[in-house]
C-alpha cells in the first residue's frame, strides 16, 4: 500500500441547459479506488450536521433547560454532574432513539425503493411496519386476557412488534418470490399483506378495552415518549451490523436497479443479491419500529428528498439514512417546542415530510419519480 | 475445448474455422411448460458476426437469452469456450461475454457516462470501484461510439437512436470478447438502423468481436452479418452464408412469404422483395 493519495478532480462540462452538472471526483489509494459527487458528500454532512445540532437542542429542552452550549460540553464530557444526569441519564436515550429510528428508515426506504425500481416501494405500504401494529396492539390489548394474549403480553410490545413486521416481511419475501423479485408483484403484494394487516389492527381496536385502546393508538402513531437506554442500547447494537451491511449493498443497488437481465449481464448474481437486499432493509424497519411505533412516512418520503437534494439516479443510501435522522429529531424537537400540546412524533413527520416532497416533485425538473 | 460426444451429424457452426467460443447442445428452453425451443444446436466460432432471423415467436430471442445464460436450458447446455456456461461464475461469464436486452431500461436520471461507468461493474470490486483502467476504457469507449459529447446527458432524454449507442458503449466498456444483441434497431427509424448497425459492424471488423444479434429485417441482416440462422417453431431450419441461406424457398419454409431475392445494388448480398404471404 503505497502512501500518496491521488485524487483527480474531473469537471464535467456544463450541459446544453446551462445548467452545471454535479462534479464527479476521482479517489484513489493505492489499489482502493472509488468515484463520488461533491454534492453526494455534501448532502450527508449537511445532514449530520444537521442531526447534531437538532439533537443538542432538542437535549436542551425541557422542565430544566439547559442552553445548546452547555449541552454540547456535557456530550463531549465537560459539563456539570446535574447537567450530566438530566442530559445523558433523561434525555439522551429519547434523542438517540430518534435518531436511530430515522436513520433505519431512511436507509431501509432506500434499499426498498431502489432494488425494486419503484418510489412506492416503502415498508409502510409494503405492509411491514403494519405487521409490527398488529404485534404490538395484540400485546397491548390482549395482554393478560387469552393463552396466546398472555404470552404476546409477556414478550413485550417491543417484541412483539419485531416479531410483526419480521413475520409480514417474511411472507412478502415468500409470496414475492419467483426465481428473483419483481418490484410491481412486490409492491402489490405488499400492499395486500399492507390491508390485512390494517384489517387486524382494526378487530384487535374494536375488542379492546378504552384506555388500551388508547395506549395502543398512541403506539400505532409512532412516538418517542418515555424511551430509556433499554430501548436504545438494543438499536443500537444492532445497527452498528446492519447498517454497514446496508451501505455495502449500495455498489450492486447501482446495477440491480438496470433491469434483470441487464443486472445479470452484468454479473450480477440476481437472486442473492436482491435476498440480501430484502432481508437488510426487512430487519432495519423491524428494530426501528420495534423501537419507536411505526413513525410514518419517513421511509417513503426521505428517500425521495434525498435523491432530489442529493442528484443521481437513485436514492443515496447515506444520505437518506441521515436525512431520515435529521426528520425524526427536527419532527420530535418541533412537538415539544412550538406546539401547544407534546404530540407523538409520527404525526409531524408525515406532516413535514409530505409537504416538503411535495414542494419538491412540483418545483423539479424531473419527471419520472 | 471438451472433446464432444460422437453426433450421427455435424451441428450447424457459424463463422469461419476457428475455435468454438458459444455453442448450445441439444438445448430444450422452455418457459415454465411452454416448450419453446427443444434440442437445439449451434456453434458460433472465433470472430464470427452472426445474425439469427426468423418470424415472431419463432423462439429466436429465447435461444439469444439461453445463449446469454438468462434463461437455464431444461435440457442439453450452452458451452461458453468449452465449458458449462450455467456452472461457471457469473462474474467470470460477464467479462467475457455481454448482453444488450431488447429495449433496455435506465433508471431515471442516469447519466449516459454513468451508464457507460456501469459496464465496468463485473471488473470491479468493493475495494476497487473506479481504477485509472476503469475511467480510461469508459472514456474510450465514448469517443468510439460518439456519445463523448453526451457525457452528462440523463439517458432518458435521448433520442431513439443515441439511447442506442449509449447502451453499446456500456457493452464495448464491459470489455468482452463475445456481444449478444436483442433486436437492437427495434423502434428506430431506417437511417438511425444503419447507424446502429454500422456501429455493431465495426465492433466486429475493428475490435474483433464475436457477435450474435436478433434481427428482423432481412435484407439489413444480409448486408451485415456474416452468417444467418434461421428459426421457425423453435427449430433451426438453415444456417450459412446470406446467400446459402436467404433463398426463396428459405423464405416460403421459413416466413410463409413468396418473394424474390435480388442481390442488393448496393452490397451485391442477397435483398428480399416480398410478392405476397403464402397461405398455410
Amino acid at each position: 500500500m503505497t502512501a500518496t493519495a491521488d485524487a483527480v478532480a474531473r469537471t464535467t462540462p456544463p450541459d446544453p441547459g446551462g445548467r452545471p452538472r454535479g462534479r464527479a471526483v476521482t479517489v484513489r489509494v493505492g489499489p482502493v479506488s472509488a468515484r463520488f459527487r461533491w454534492r453526494s458528500v455534501v448532502v450527508p454532512l449537511v445532514a449530520a450536521v444537521a442531526v447534531v445540532l437538532l439533537g443538542a437542542a432538542s437535549l436542551g429542552r425541557g422542565d430544566y433547560p439547559i442552553a445548546l452550549g452547555d449541552v454540547l460540553r456535557t456530550l463531549v464530557g465537560a459539563g456539570t454532574e446535574g447537567q450530566a444526569f438530566v442530559v445523558l441519564e433523561l434525555r439522551a436515550p429519547r434523542t438517540a432513539v430518534g435518531a436511530l429510528v430515522g436513520l433505519a428508515l431512511g436507509l431501509a426506504g432506500a434499499l426498498f425503493q431502489t432494488f425494486a425500481r419503484n418510489p412506492l416501494a416503502s415498508p409502510d405500504v409494503l405492509g411491514i411496519t403494519q405487521g409490527a401494529s398488529v404485534g404490538a396492539v395484540a400485546a397491548i390489548v390482549l395482554g393478560g386476557g387469552t393463552s396466546t394474549g398472555a404470552l404476546l403480553g409477556g414478550l413485550g410490545v417491543p417484541l412483539a412488534a419485531l416479531l410483526g413486521a419480521l413475520g409480514v416481511g417474511a411472507l412478502l419475501f415468500v409470496l414475492a418470490w419467483r426465481s428473483g423479485i419483481d418490484g410491481y408483484r412486490l409492491v402489490l403484494i405488499g400492499i395486500a399483506l399492507w390491508s390485512v394487516a390494517q384489517a387486524l389492527t382494526d378487530w384487535l381496536l374494536t375488542r379492546a378495552e378504552i384506555h388500551d385502546a388508547a395506549s395502543a393508538y398512541v403506539w400505532i402513531t409512532g412516538s418517542l415518549n418515555a424511551r430509556t437506554w433499554e430501548q436504545a442500547a438494543p438499536l443500537a447494537l444492532s445497527l452498528l451490523v446492519l447498517v454497514p451491511l446496508a451501505l455495502a449493498a449500495g455498489r450492486v443497488l447501482g446495477v440491480l436497479q438496470f433491469g434483470d437481465d441487464t443486472a445479470r449481464g452484468l454479473g450480477v448474481r440476481l437472486a442473492r443479491a436482491q435476498g440480501a437486499v430484502v432481508v437488510v432493509a426487512v430487519l432495519l424497519v423491524a428494530t426501528a419500529v420495534a423501537a419507536a411505533g411505526p413513525i410514518a412516512f419517513v421511509a417513503l418520503v426521505v428517500p425521495q428528498v434525498a435523491v432530489r437534494l442529493a442528484g443521481g439516479s437513485r436514492p443515496p443510501l447515506l444520505a437518506s439514512g441521515l436525512l431520515g435522522a435529521a426528520l425524526v429529531v427536527g419532527a420530535d424537537l418541533l412537538t415539544r417546542t412550538v406546539l401547544p400540546q407534546a404530540l407523538p412524533v409520527g404525526i409531524l413527520t408525515a406532516a413535514l415530510g409530505a409537504p416538503y416532497l411535495l414542494w419538491l416533485l412540483v418545483r423539479g425538473r424531473r419527471t419520472t419519480a | 475445448m471438451t472433446t464432444a460426444a460422437p453426433r450421427t451429424r455435424p451441428a450447424p457452426t457459424t463463422g469461419p474455422d476457428g475455435p468454438v467460443r458459444l455453442a448450445a447442445e441439444g438445448v430444450r428452453l422452455a418457459y415454465d411448460d411452454r416448450v419453446v425451443v427443444d434440442g437445439l444446436d449451434l456453434r458460433l466460432t472465433d470472430g464470427s458476426f452472426t445474425a439469427i432471423v426468423g418470424p415472431n415467436g419463432c423462439g429466436k430471442s429465447t435461444l439469444l437469452r439461453a445463449l446469454g445464460r438468462l434463461l437455464r436450458p431444461q435440457a442439453g447446455q450452452v458451452l461458453l469456450d468449452g465449458r458449462s456456461i450455467a456452472r461457471a461464475p457469473t462474474r467470470e461469464v460477464a467479462r467475457v461475454l455481454g448482453l444488450l436486452p431488447q429495449t433496455p431500461v435506465a433508471p431515471a436520471g442516469l447519466t449516459v457516462a454513468d451508464l457507460v461507468a456501469r459496464g465496468r461493474h463485473p471488473h470491479q470490486s468493493w475495494l476497487q470501484q473506479w481504477s485509472t483502467q476503469d475511467e480510461a476504457v469508459v472514456a474510450e469507449a465514448m469517443a468510439w461510439t460518439g456519445t463523448g459529447d453526451l457525457a452528462d446527458r440523463p439517458v432518458d432524454e435521448l433520442s431513439g437512436g443515441q439511447r442506442q449507442r449509449a447502451w453499446i458503449s456500456m457493452a464495448l466498456a464491459q470489455g468482452t470478447d463475445l456481444l449478444l444483441l436483442d433486436e437492437p434497431t427495434t423502434y428506430l427509424d431506417l437511417s438511425h438502423q444503419i447507424d446502429v448497425l454500422e456501429l455493431v459492424s465495426r465492433l466486429h471488423a475493428e475490435r474483433g468481436r464475436t457477435v450474435v444479434v436478433v434481427l428482423h429485417d432481412l435484407n439489413l441482416a444480409a448486408r451485415y452479418a456474416q452468417r444467418l440462422v434461421a428459426m421457425r417453431d423453435g427449430v433451426l431450419v438453415a444456417s450459412g452464408t446470406p446467400h446459402e441461406v436467404l433463398t426463396e424457398q428459405l423464405l416460403a419454409d421459413v416466413f410463409d412469404l413468396e418473394a424474390r431475392v435480388v442481390p442488393d445494388p448496393v452490397a451485391g448480398t442477397p435483398m428480399v422483395v416480398p410478392v405476397r404471404r403464402l397461405r398455410r
